[in-house]
């Protein structure tokens, strides 16, 4: 076993060498631009971007015309709601969205409120599902576009898209998923899901980071405003030169993904399993976000009386992510955990552990044993461990607050 | 984040963690920060009979800077009166361990809390002659900055 051991898929991957082999010759030997149509350097890279564009559509059963190339899913996502909401704010200028996206889509949704449309943020419950009556709720004659995501980055759940597209499509409102972390763990079938606009990455799923996709259904037809202009590239939807090595890696991690996705899911649901069984022996530990509504890779949990960020530099053999805020001028934990309403205490001693392609068994059972002996250790230094040993009511306890 | 050797060396081998019985005389306990910023420090002094700080113990909930530095100055304010305890600044405290801009109220709290067990130390020596039980304080300041002082009971 070599350490450190890396436990943060959920944040980004490592290219399978699988992928970088196929990359390798479009930065050297098939280096054509696929926008030049008169040479076979030009016509071999456009090739390469069209079969990778099909490996898109094949992993999500739709048309690879569907499919717009993009430099990640931040840009997706930009793309998705400034674009639409450009386009279709003649009909109206609200928006929905839920607390506990990601901030790509949070801080667009910002900009878009300066320009002078409504945004509704959904609250979620303590699980972090989003209650479909708290959304059916929101929705007004005036709303065009709602935005959601499927499984959550931070936390893991996993929100019901097949009922919200359904409501969506009745009513005419343009519905966008950010599925980032869903892909290569959960089917999506976007001949049956009511999605309009879907944001997708390639770092997230083994491939190289810098490329992403966003799906723009043609039936029925959805419209975007370009937020890139020049040259014309991807229909008029975003101009730019395509980079072909990076389209050929996430092509090529697409279609890894999709065939050994039978077979990776529960292996990877079998290793966070027991990641949670080693954990939870430990004493005063919460898991943030459902477990039933959960993907297979992500675990988040709250350390009672730990502080994350000592916690995660006690196991920095060990690479996992923190909501604590420490690193942060800020000062603020988590903004995904307290919107499950977890106070700011769970929310500073929160660790989010994300297993992936290269996790083994020996890896999670060391991670199990060090975190309990470190847990322990940082419990004997912290002065709340103490207070909680002697039964100390800590709402009796005038803390000094903000 | 990367950490400063010192904050790595303080952090890997704390000194002097532990508690005394905060009901003894010569003990002076501070408790600073609150669960909800991250960062709680609780520091305590024994003071011998000439004034002079004998032995320190601190436990911390925080990030390996708040442990570090209120390890660090469990040693320094050992050996010192009370007077040269509470002269002991912040800035020299993120000096010594290097510590980020995004750290520097790490060593504010660790400030803190020597003025804090000092003041609790104070009030009981002056409750002393009154011969009675002393309910133990300590002043805490809010994480960061420091905007206020409020009490803290435990």
């Amino acid at each position: 076993m070599k350490l450190p051991i890396y436990l943060d898929y959920a944040a980004t991957t490592p290219v399978d060498p699988r992928v970088a082999e196929k990359m390798i010759p479009f930065l050297t030997e098939h280096f054509g631009n696929p926008a030049s149509r008169s040479h076979t350097f030009g016509w071999t890279a456009e090739e390469a971007v069209e079969n990778a564009r099909r490996e898109i559509a094949a992993m999500f059963n739709c048309d690879a015309k569907e499919i717009v190339w993009t430099s990640g899913a931040t840009e997706s996502i930009n793309l998705a709601l400034k674009g639409a909401a450009h386009f279709y704010q003649s009909r109206g200028k609200h928006l929905i969205t839920v607390r506990t996206e990601h901030k790509a889509t949070l801080d667009t949704m910002r900009e878009l409120e300066r320009q002078g449309f409504e945004v509704t943020y959904l609250d979620v419950d303590g699980d972090g599902m989003l209650d479909l009556e708290v959304f059916k709720a929101a929705l007004r004659p005036d709303t065009i576009l709602v935005s959601m995501m499927y499984v959550n980055n931070e936390i893991g759940v996993i929100q019901d898209i097949s009922t919200v597209g359904e409501w969506c499509r009745e009513r005419g409102i343009v519905f966008h998923v950010d599925a980032v972390q869903a892909v290569g763990k959960l089917p999506m079938d976007l001949a049956t899901l009511k999605i309009d606009l879907m944001s997708v990455s390639s770092h997230k799923i083994y491939g190289p980071k810098g490329v992403g996709a966003l799906f723009v259904r043609r039936k029925p037809r959805i419209r975007l405003e370009a937020q890139t202009h020049g040259g014309g590239h991807e229909r008029g939807m975003r101009s730019g030169t395509l980079p072909t090595h990076q389209i050929v890696g996430m092509g090529e991690a697409f279609r890894l993904a999709r065939l050994e996705m039978a077979n990776e899911v529960p292996r990877l649901a079998r290793l966070r399993d027991r990641l949670l069984k080693g954990l939870r022996e430990i004493e005063e530990v919460y898991i943030n976000g459902s477990l039933e509504h959960r993907v297979c890779n992500s675990l988040n949990m709250s350390f009672n009386f730990v502080e994350g960020e000592s916690l995660m530099m006690a196991v920095r053999d060990i690479a996992v992510s923190s909501g604590s805020a420490c690193t942060s001028a800020s000062l603020e934990p988590s903004y995904v955990l307290r919107a499950l309403g977890r106070s700011d205490e769970l929310a500073h001693s929160s660790i989010r552990f994300s297993v992936g392609r290269f996790t083994t068994e020996e890896e999670v059972d060391y991670t199990v044993t060090l975190i309990k002996q470190k847990v322990h250790k940082l419990r004997e230094l912290s002065p709340l461990w103490e207070m909680y040993c002697d039964k100390v009511d800590f709402n009796q306890v005038q803390w000094a607050t903000h | 984040m990367a950490y400063s050797e010192k904050v790595l060396e303080h952090y890997e081998n704390p000194r002097n963690v532990g508690s005394f019985d905060k009901k003894e005389r010569d003990v002076g306990t501070g408790m600073v920060g609150a669960p909800a910023c991250g960062d709680v420090m609780k520091l305590q002094i024994r003071v011998g009979k000439d004034g002079v700080i004998e032995d320190a113990r601190f436990k911390t909930y925080g990030c390996g800077s708040a442990i570090a530095s209120s390890s660090l100055v469990t040693e320094w304010v050992k050996g010192k009166t009370l007077d040269e305890a509470m002269a002991i600044k912040n800035s020299q405290i993120a000096e010594e361990l290097a510590l980020p801009p995004v750290k520097i109220h790490c060593s504010i709290l660790a400030e803190d809390a020597i003025r804090a067990a000092i003041a609790d130390y104070k009030a009981k020596s002056e409750a002393k002659s009154g011969a009675q039980g002393h309910e133990e304080t300590a002043e805490a300041t809010a994480c960061a900055p420091p905007t206020g002082v409020s009490r803290t009971t435990s």
